[in-house]
């Protein structure tokens, strides 16, 4: 039972795992309000928590509620947490914690911390998720929604704290199969359903007509700067680690000349009857160098893949709104000249 | 007070409305909770609102006032601009318990709203009504209050809309059985607009074609739309048009590759790195 997000390749699953991330319309409309109102008044991360309940091998999403902005001092964030589960509960919520959400300016989400926190999550929870909601691209017509979960080598690698290129190899994790998505599904009751009928009378039909906006170079060129700063910094990590290879193999060609020496003398001494030199601890002498951890560059490599497969998922549908334009025009010129 | 008021409520309301409910205990026929937002100039814009547990007999009704603030105390943590600007319940009527509650919540903000959500579909339509209270009276003897309803909307951020349209693609037809949705590709959601844009231009096509054969009667109005359209197209030679349009596939394309480049780029580094064990 392989989940069909497309990242998970090499990845067997087991059976505890979630197949699809079913998620309520209220849910869905109190994420995107929160992100939005964030990025909005001051371009914070808005994160929150998820609620609801893990039935058969779908994981449920009923409920959300927001988190207080970090530098918050009065109340500890736990302690925020448990009281607003708590009062949940009084109005028969789900209390069940599934997961967390946390919104991303086009896609750029992979970091440390998230890393981190979806590490803790998911230990503690088995079927925990992150959603990721992109601000950018759903103000511009497109609401996106992932959900993304680690996968068991990512957790392992995690758990071992050891990002050496030795232990990455053994445990065959790259910067593809850091994070599996989950397929996303929105569903409705019935009464809501007939709210929304309600609400689509009452909402007035020109707002929802940004899909075909053909103004898009201005998010292109964003999003390629911000692919470049990350180019940039995978550029500084490849430099880091070439240079410690260099190192390595520059002390390696020492020690085998010590090495040479050493035998060169010991025979030499050999020949004229005298004991030979004590052998000394080599890596004393030649101190190993610490190895360049690989998470930094697996992490931005990973970013960069998301970032690419971002933009060309903007320049087709940019291309399919050129195409429309072009169709549109020829029509008026096939009218204009009988 | 200023009887001028108007409301406007965003989905995320309507939609917790809903959901609370539906998971209302079992022998409550009635919820209500408390509307957080803004008041502005006559405009009261409610942006969110929470659930409080209340029980209501034939003659009395307790609602959980601590919880009301607890949670609002909580939710202005995160929300340091919603204040509480009045009051929700279920229902289709006004009833004599609503008069207490509103009283309470008279205390908590300046004027209030009180706003209905007919969730038992009478007259098989789910009414939305606002309300505010006017007393009434003569001055020196009883005084009384009444509620006198208020015009009501539906307003909405940029996402949000496109988060509803989303949504209301779980009404099936057929029963309005609930069906699963997908956020769906970029793609297949221009293709939609497009189509949908297709559709509206028949329609005004067909509205033209009516007035010039003498089916429908002219409209001025509509006429002077029309010609607002029709000039907002800009008007570009042919070669203006192929030269920008190519210059712009142009650019697409390069970045596409590129985007490809760097991926394929990306992999290799990847083996790379790891096949290179010191």
């Amino acid at each position: 039972m392989a989940s069909r997000g497309g990242a998970s390749r090499r990845v067997p699953e087991n059976d505890s795992t979630i197949a699809y991330v079913q998620a309520d319309g209220l849910a869905v409309m109190k994420i995107v309000k929160h992100c939005h109102e964030e990025s909005t008044t001051n371009m914070d991360i808005a994160q929150g928590a998820l609620l609801g309940l893990v039935v058969e091998n779908r994981l449920e999403i009923t409920n959300c509620f927001p988190f207080p902005k970090q530098n918050d001092e009065t109340m500890d964030e736990d302690e925020y947490q448990l009281a607003m589960m708590r009062r949940l509960r009084r109005v028969n919520v789900d209390h069940f914690h599934v997961g967390w959400y946390q919104s991303a300016d086009v896609g750029n989400f992979l970091s440390l911390p998230l890393l981190e926190s979806q590490f803790h999550y998911q230990t503690s929870i088995e079927e925990s998720v992150v959603v990721i909601y992109d601000t950018q691209k759903s103000s511009r017509g497109f609401l996106t929604l992932k959900a993304y979960r680690l996968t068991p080598q990512a957790i392992e690698m995690y758990k071992e704290g050891e990002f050496t290129p030795e232990a990455l190899l053994k445990l065959k994790v790259g910067y593809e199969n850091l994070f599996t998505e989950v397929p996303f599904v929105i569903k409705n009751s019935a009464l809501t359903n007939i709210m929304m009928s309600e609400l689509a009378e009452m909402v007035p039909e020109e707002e929802g007509s940004k899909f075909l906006d053909l103004g898009t170079a201005s998010v292109l060129e964003g999003q390629l700067r911000c692919l470049m700063d990350r180019v940039d910094e995978l550029n500084q990590e490849a430099i880091k680690f070439n240079r410690y290879q260099q190192l390595v193999s520059r002390q390696q060609q020492d020690k085998h000349r010590y090495l040479q020496k050493r035998s060169q003398e010991n025979a030499a001494r050999a020949a004229k009857d005298e004991p030979p030199l004590p052998e000394e601890d080599i890596t004393k002498l030649f101190r190993p160098h610490p190895v360049p951890p690989r998470l930094n560059p697996m992490i931005i490599a990973g970013q960069i893949n998301t970032y690419s497969q971002a933009i060309s998922q903007l320049c087709s549908q940019s291309l399919a709104k050129l195409y429309i334009t072009q169709a549109l025009q020829n029509a008026k010129e096939t009218n204009a000249n009988p | 007070m200023a009887l001028n008021l108007h409301v406007r409520v965003h989905p995320v309301v309507l939609f917790q409305i809903v959901d609370a409910y539906e998971r209302r205990n079992a022998d409550s026929h009635r919820v209500i909770g408390t509307l957080l937002g803004n008041v502005d100039k006559g405009i009261v814009e409610v942006i969110n609102c929470f659930c409080v547990p209340h029980k209501e007999t034939v003659d009395q009704v307790e609602a959980e006032l601590n919880y009301a603030m607890d949670v609002h105390d909580l939710n202005r943590r995160v929300n340091s601009n919603e204040s509480i600007v009045g009051w929700w319940a279920t229902g289709h009527e006004v009833t004599n318990h609503s008069s207490v509650i509103h009283e309470y919540y008279a205390r908590e903000c300046n004027n209030p709203v009180h706003v209905t959500l007919d969730t038992s579909l009478q007259g098989g339509r789910m009414g939305l009504k606002a309300y505010v209270c006017v007393s009434l009276g003569v001055p020196n003897g009883k005084q009384g209050c009444m509620f006198t309803s208020i015009p009501i909307d539906v307003t909405c951020y940029d996402p949000e809309v496109f988060g509803l349209q989303l949504c209301q693609k779980t009404i099936g037809a057929g029963g309005g059985r609930s069906r699963n949705v997908h956020p769906m590709l970029d793609l297949a959601q221009v293709s939609e607009a497009g189509s949908k844009m297709g559709v509206m231009l028949d329609q005004v096509l067909q509205y033209v074609e009516d007035v010039l054969s003498g089916k429908t009667q002219a409209n001025n109005a509509v006429g002077r739309a029309l010609l607002d359209l029709i000039n907002s197209v800009p008007h570009m030679s042919n070669e203006q048009f192929s030269e920008m349009f190519n210059s712009n596939v142009k650019d697409l394309l390069m970045v596409i590759t590129l985007s490809q480049l760097i991926k394929t780029q990306l992999q290799l580094n990847e083996k790379l790195t790891l096949l290179t064990s010191v």
